[in-house]
């Protein structure tokens, strides 16, 4: 049984969450014996088709259109559309960020069969295709099982790894008919190439124990030391200090690093929801009894606006 | 201008999830139940419209009898009229697209609104669902929207930045914190949503389509330490991130 994987790239550049789609992609397909496809959409995409080639495709389906440049639900979705009738796919696959959360829905429905979406485990199991994800923000899992295939999973970034092992990579390029509904004016990509907490390896996040908005410099100091992104609790998005695009949590981001930091967050439920499947948890915190501590891996009691700038300087 | 709000009923975020004993399903007894929050976007954007350009905002909930709680919150919001598409049983994401969208596709909105996700399922699948069914533009996560003469711009978040997007109507968008702040509620509004009349359509009931296999708690973590107080403590936790849980050079 086949496996279709839509592979995300912006400007060119391919997303990791994309490769690691197509790794788990490719794992379930070595399982039910079938082969992967992967599906390229955009303008100057020849180190994309390079880069998937190299996770495991053995076909790559190749959209080239300059109306496609930018993410036009409309056009992708004819796009994947056309690729899963050319290719006999059981599962189409798709890294659940802004554009996979978008796209994914819009598959299943137009194809008329269930979605799972921002799955954090997918196996093929006595015949079945079994995927768990995550519900209330972590608080809960829940494991399904597809009563018939093909269906449209989004996998969560981060979560699973990207494998390299090459693929045939046989290049076949598709010219789907489509009438966009969209138009995109403008597209602003924030200074310095800043990491959005959905993608980042590294978290410092911070919470009300920083006081002041200002504080929050250090953090981005510390940030900037380790590669890190910074996130936030509700509290401080809520105060207006931060915004809501680094807002961890349940009604935020629901992330999984290898490293977070928290940094003057007393763990709320819903917070706590959102990072616990981090590798691994730092917590700074003046306050012994916060429930953080509870989560984390390592715990320093004390100051942040003390211990942050410390342990910046000795990570130097 | 006729808009729509799609809202559902979810438990507070500040709850503690609990598995029922057969671990079958959670366990839904002494929970806090609130508008979802994203929906309280998605009212608080239609009704700002409806203020502005003239019109009234009906919202629309499929579900039990109980959850037409999420439409008198909604109510009490401002919202003119409220519609509650009976549900019977469990169904998948598909399955309550078409509901919604039949009704939809009959009332003939101009604007039709929901939040990004319901805090409960995660899913973030009904709306571009029910925009494919209807075969109307959809923008996503929408954190700005400005409201013109049959079409509509809006912002929405990227990775690291955000996309300024323009769509016609008839079309779905879909809130995300940061779009406004939801109103609260006036004793007046409480009052008035007590008075006014819930639309009842039976829905068609499709049997689902996924079989939900169990649920569980999430691994439980391993029991850190504390590193120790204060400054003295940094060397240390430099230490151990590098050497115990090697995840810095």
């Amino acid at each position: 049984m086949n496996v279709l994987v839509y592979v995300e790239n912006r400007n060119g550049a391919v997303k990791k969450a994309g490769l690691e789609a197509l790794s788990k992609g490719k794992a379930l397909a070595d399982a039910m014996g079938g082969q992967t496809a992967a599906v390229i959409i955009g303008v100057d995409v020849d180190q994309v088709v390079a880069e998937v080639k190299m996770h495991g495709a053995d076909k790559i389906f190749v959209i080239k259109k300059d109306d496609l440049e930018h993410y036009q639900s409309a056009g992708h979705l004819a796009s994947v559309v056309e690729a899963v009738a050319q290719f006999d796919s059981k599962l189409v696959m798709i890294a659940a960020t802004s554009l996979g959360r978008d796209l994914a829905p819009r598959i299943a429905a137009k194809l008329g069969i269930m979605y799972f979406p921002d799955v954090t485990g997918a196996e093929f199991k006595d015949g079945d295709v079994v995927v768990k994800r995550p519900v209330y923000a972590g608080k809960i899992y829940m494991d399904f099982k597809a009563a018939k295939l093909p269906v449209v999973i989004s996998t969560r970034p981060n979560v699973f790894d990207k494998v390299e092992i090459e693929g045939a990579g046989e290049v076949v390029e598709l010219n789907p008919e489509y009438t966009l509904q969209t138009k995109v004016l403008d597209i602003i990509q924030s200074a310095a190439q800043k990491l959005d907490v959905s993608e980042a390896d590294r978290i410092v996040a911070g919470g009300r124990g920083l006081k002041e908005p200002e504080n929050f410099k250090l953090l981005e100091n510390l940030a900037d030391t380790l590669g890190a992104a910074v996130g936030a609790s509700r509290a401080v998005v809520d105060a207006g200090w931060r915004p809501h695009s680094e807002q961890v949590g349940q009604t935020g981001k629901t992330v999984g690093p290898t490293l977070y930091i928290a940094v003057g967050i007393s763990g709320a439920i819903q917070h706590l929801a959102g990072m616990r499947t981090s590798k691994v948890i730092v917590a700074i915190n003046k306050d012994a009894d916060a429930p953080i501590f509870k989560d984390a891996d390592y715990g320093v009691i004390g100051d942040a606006m003390q211990i942050v700038p410390a342990l910046n300087e000795a990570l130097k | 201008m006729k808009i729509a709000v799609l809202v559902k009923l979810v438990p507070d975020t500040a709850s503690q999830i609990r598995l029922n004993q057969e671990k079958s399903w959670i366990e839904t007894r002494d929970l806090n139940w609130v508008l979802n929050p994203y929906d309280e976007y998605a009212v608080e954007e239609a009704l700002k419209i409806a203020a502005e350009k003239g019109g009234d905002v009906t919202v629309i909930t499929y579900g039990k009898d109980e959850a037409v709680e999420a439409l008198r919150k909604a109510l009490a919001m401002g919202a003119n009229g409220a519609i509650l598409i009976k549900k019977e049983g469990y169904t998948d994401l598909l399955g309550t697209a078409e509901a919604l969208a039949k009704v939809l596709k009959e009332k003939a909105f101009d604007l039709i609104f929901a939040g990004l996700k319901a805090v409960d399922d995660d899913c973030a699948a009904i709306g571009p669902m029910i925009a494919t069914i209807m075969d109307i533009p959809c923008i996503t996560e929408i954190t700005k929207l400005e409201v013109g003469d049959g079409q509509v711009t809006a912002q929405r978040d990227i990775e690291g930045g955000h996309e300024s997007i323009q769509a016609s109507t008839p079309c779905l968008l879909t809130a995300q914190k940061g779009l406004n702040e939801p109103r609260y509620p006036s004793l007046k509004g409480i009052m008035m949503a007590k008075k006014k009349t819930v639309e009842i359509l039976e829905g068609e009931h499709v049997e689902p389509r996924v079989e939900t296999l169990s649920l569980s708690y999430p691994p439980e973590r391993a029991p850190g330490k504390i590193v120790g107080e204060g400054l003295d403590a940094v060397p240390e936790l430099v230490r151990l991130l590098r050497e115990e849980a090697r995840v810095i050079e």
